[in-house]
This record gives structure tokens, C-alpha cells and sequence, in this order.
């Protein structure tokens, strides 16, 4: 047992000694060391006990070795799945595992009824969007454009018209097309700006039946 | 060839970018940093896991954990610890929750085969080895507390400040807790035949 009188300052710079082996201290905490260490035999005594427990940590996790070969490449692929491409790749795959696992647990009358209701949603959907599509916001309010309305024109193209001439002519006239077509090839058109009186939708069909290269027929709906 | 030699240039460059600069790149999805940074920090990680978790496999598959944790959270990095630092703190976390794992499971036979065998008592070794084999003899048997701040200080070379962040204590706890790991040391070595005249 050592009989060794230690100052707190002593004992403060004593457990500093395992980073001075190191080189770990900063500068005015080594200097203090290296100080002690000058004017203190005992502690330049378990300074060497300190380097010897050091030098043999070295040498025991030196012993210790490497992980195998391969190791970066394992983690480079594991990387590579979390890429933004390898996560979307696992995202569609992963969804399309699923269906597939829930198309598989269906029994045959079960993927039937899964069927028909996916196709009874599609048709509703596809009802609504079609009601959607050709409703407009008017003065009244919302109606639908097959509903027969004042102030507009029915009217028929001639067959040799081509979609560019239609354009053009609506172009021309301000008008625009808001169903069609109906049996007949008839579309119902109307002015784009506001709803013109009885007499200004007679002038404009007088005018639009003008333009034979293109218009076959053109009256007010009444 | 043109390609081969920039791919040659770049990666040799990359060799003397800082670990800063290295995860940095990482952040930015750079695979090239990631493979130098791993090169670079893999042995260091390794061993100081395996020291804590003592066993090879679970110490390959925790490498390979903590350098994934830094490729999802390079852009987390701050660097006010030293990237070393924070390897070894993400390590040390990853190895303390597989010991957590491992104590909460019933160890079975296999794995406690490959868990690291003191073999002899230091009392044996000391027979028949020179005092430095006796000395890592004692070392091995140190608690897994004192053997990890023993090889953050000695083998990783981490200042006081350092050991207190990656262990999560105080710094005059790291201090504490280091002179009971030595004094332990030093009984297990007095207990071996070797009497070091301290404490």
C-alpha cells in the first residue's frame, strides 16, 4: 500500500494522466501535467503504469482484427435499395406484391363480385365526371347544357369541314360549341359573351349561314 | 479510360477530404463518400463494438447498421463533435440496444460459443504468460462500463469531452468512472500476482 499524501490538485491532475498518454489534453492542462510529472517521482511511477495499460489496449483490440471482406459491398447495396430510384422500385413492387397477394386469397366467385363492383365505381365515376364536364354556371345557376335553353344556335357542319376550319369559324363569331354532337351531326352552339335578345341571335344566324364552305345549316333553338 | 482516370482522380482526392467534408457529400447523396468514410472509420467501429457486444457476427451486422444510420442522417451531422465522435457514439448506442436484445432473449448454445472465452483465471495466466498477456487478460475481464471507456481513452484516443458525448455523461464522470476502471484493473492484476504498487 502506498503511502502517498495527494493533494486535490494532485489527485485532479493525477486523473489526467490516461489522456497526457494519449496527447488528448489541451495545451495548459498538459503543461500542468508535464509540470507535476517533472517535480513528482511517484507520479512519474504511475504515469508508466499508465502507458503500460495503454500500450496493452493497443496491442489487445489490434488483436481483434477486421470485419470480413464484402462488408462494403453489402452495405453499398443496402444503400443503393434506399436510392430514391431502389425506393420507388420497392414502392411499386411492394404494391404490386400486394395486389397480387390479395388477387391470390380472392376465391373465384369473390374476384367476380370484386370486379363487377370495381367496374360499377368506374362507371359511376365516370357518370359524374361526364355530368361535371358539361354543366355550367349561369345566371340561373348550375344546369346542364342538354337541358333545351334559349340563345342558342343549332347548327351542322358541312361533311368535308375539318376540325382546324370549325376552330377558325367559332374564332371568327365568338361562339363556342356546349354539346354535340346530337343524332344528325347538329351541335348546339352560342355567343360567348353575354346572351344576345331574340334579334341579335337572327342577325348572327343570318350571318353564320353565309359561311357555305363550312356551315351546312345554322337556326336559333327554340 | 477517360472516365477510369477522373473515376481515379476523384476517388484519390476524396482520400484526403476531411470526415467533415466526407459526410457533407454523404448528405448530398454522394455513394463515392460514403464508400471512403466507411474505408476509412470500418475497423475502428468494428472493434470497438465487438469489445462491447463479444461476438463477431452481431459486431459485422452492427458495422453495417451504424453506416447506414450515417448515410440516412449525414444531413443530421453537426459538426461540433468530431465525426469519429459520432461513429462511435452511434455504435456504442446500436451496441448497448443488441446487449439489451441478447439479455432480453435466452442466450442459447450456439451463440454462447461464439461469445469471446476468458480462458484461463488471471491467476493461471499469470503462470505461465509475461506480465503484458496477463495484462490484456485483465483487461478482457473488466465490466463492459469499464471496458469501454477504457478503449474510448487508450485505443479511440477521445479527449474527456469526447468520451462525455459519446457515453452521454458528465466530464467529471468520465474522469471518475476512468479511475475505477483502472483501480479495478489494478485489483484484477493484484488478484493475478501482480502488484503494481497502485492504488
Amino acid at each position: 500500500m502506498t503511502t502517498y499524501d495527494q493533494t486535490p490538485e494532485r489527485q485532479e491532475i493525477e486523473a489526467l494522466l490516461p489522456w497526457h498518454a494519449t496527447g488528448t489534453l489541451a495545451e495548459r492542462d498538459a503543461q500542468r501535467v508535464e509540470e507535476a510529472l517533472a517535480q513528482d517521482r511517484e507520479l512519474s511511477r504511475r504515469y508508466a503504469l499508465v502507458r503500460e495499460e495503454l500500450a496493452a489496449t493497443v496491442r489487445l483490440n489490434d488483436a481483434l482484427g477486421a470485419p470480413p471482406a464484402g462488408a462494403m459491398e453489402r452495405l453499398m447495396l443496402r444503400i443503393e435499395a434506399e436510392s430514391p430510384t431502389g425506393r420507388s422500385r420497392q414502392a411499386l413492387g411492394g404494391l404490386a406484391d400486394w395486389l397480387a397477394a390479395q388477387v391470390g386469397r380472392l376465391s373465384p366467385r369473390a374476384l367476380a363480385f370484386s370486379i363487377a363492383a370495381a367496374v360499377a365505381v368506374i362507371i359511376v365515376q365516370a357518370g359524374l365526371l361526364a355530368t361535371f364536364s358539361i354543366t355550367r354556371y349561369d345566371a340561373g345557376g348550375f344546369q346542364t347544357a342538354s337541358m333545351p335553353r334559349s340563345g342558342e344556335i343549332g347548327i351542322g357542319f358541312v361533311p368535308g369541314a375539318n376540325a382546324a376550319d370549325i376552330t377558325k369559324f367559332l374564332d371568327t363569331y365568338h361562339l363556342t360549341i356546349v354539346e354535340g354532337p346530337r343524332p344528325g351531326g347538329l351541335f348546339m352552339i352560342r355567343p360567348e359573351s353575354a346572351p344576345l335578345p331574340k334579334d341579335g341571335l337572327d342577325q348572327l344566324v343570318r350571318r353564320i349561314q353565309q359561311e357555305s364552305r363550312i356551315v351546312r345549316f345554322a337556326a336559333v333553338e327554340e | 479510360m477517360v472516365a477510369t482516370n477522373s473515376m481515379n482522380r476523384t476517388s484519390a482526392a476524396m482520400q484526403t477530404t476531411s470526415d467533415e467534408a466526407l459526410i457533407e457529400r454523404i448528405a448530398a447523396g454522394d455513394k463515392l463518400a460514403m464508400q471512403v468514410l466507411f474505408a476509412r472509420h470500418q475497423v475502428r467501429v468494428y472493434r470497438f463494438v465487438l469489445r462491447l457486444v463479444r461476438d463477431q457476427s452481431v459486431a459485422e451486422e452492427l458495422v453495417g447498421e451504424v453506416f447506414l444510420d450515417v448515410w440516412r442522417q449525414a444531413g443530421r451531422f453537426e459538426a461540433r463533435s468530431t465525426a469519429s465522435t459520432w461513429l462511435l457514439a452511434i455504435a456504442r448506442y446500436k451496441a448497448l440496444s443488441a446487449l439489451r436484445r441478447r439479455t432480453d432473449q435466452e442466450l442459447d448454445d450456439d451463440k454462447v460459443a461464439t461469445i469471446e472465452d476468458p480462458g484461463d483465471s488471471p491467476e493461471v495466466a499469470v503462470l505461465k504468460k509475461n506480465k503484458g498477456d496477463v495484462l490484456r487478460q485483465c483487461l478482457t475481464a473488466l465490466t463492459p462500463e469499464h471496458r469501454e471507456i477504457i478503449d474510448l481513452v487508450y485505443y479511440h484516443e477521445k479527449s474527456v469531452e469526447e468520451v462525455a458525448q459519446i457515453v452521454g455523461i458528465g466530464e467529471n464522470t468520465v474522469k471518475t468512472r476512468m479511475f475505477y476502471a483502472r483501480k479495478r484493473l489494478s485489483e484484477l492484476l493484484k488478484a493475478a500476482g501482480i502488484d503494481r504498487g497502485w492504488p
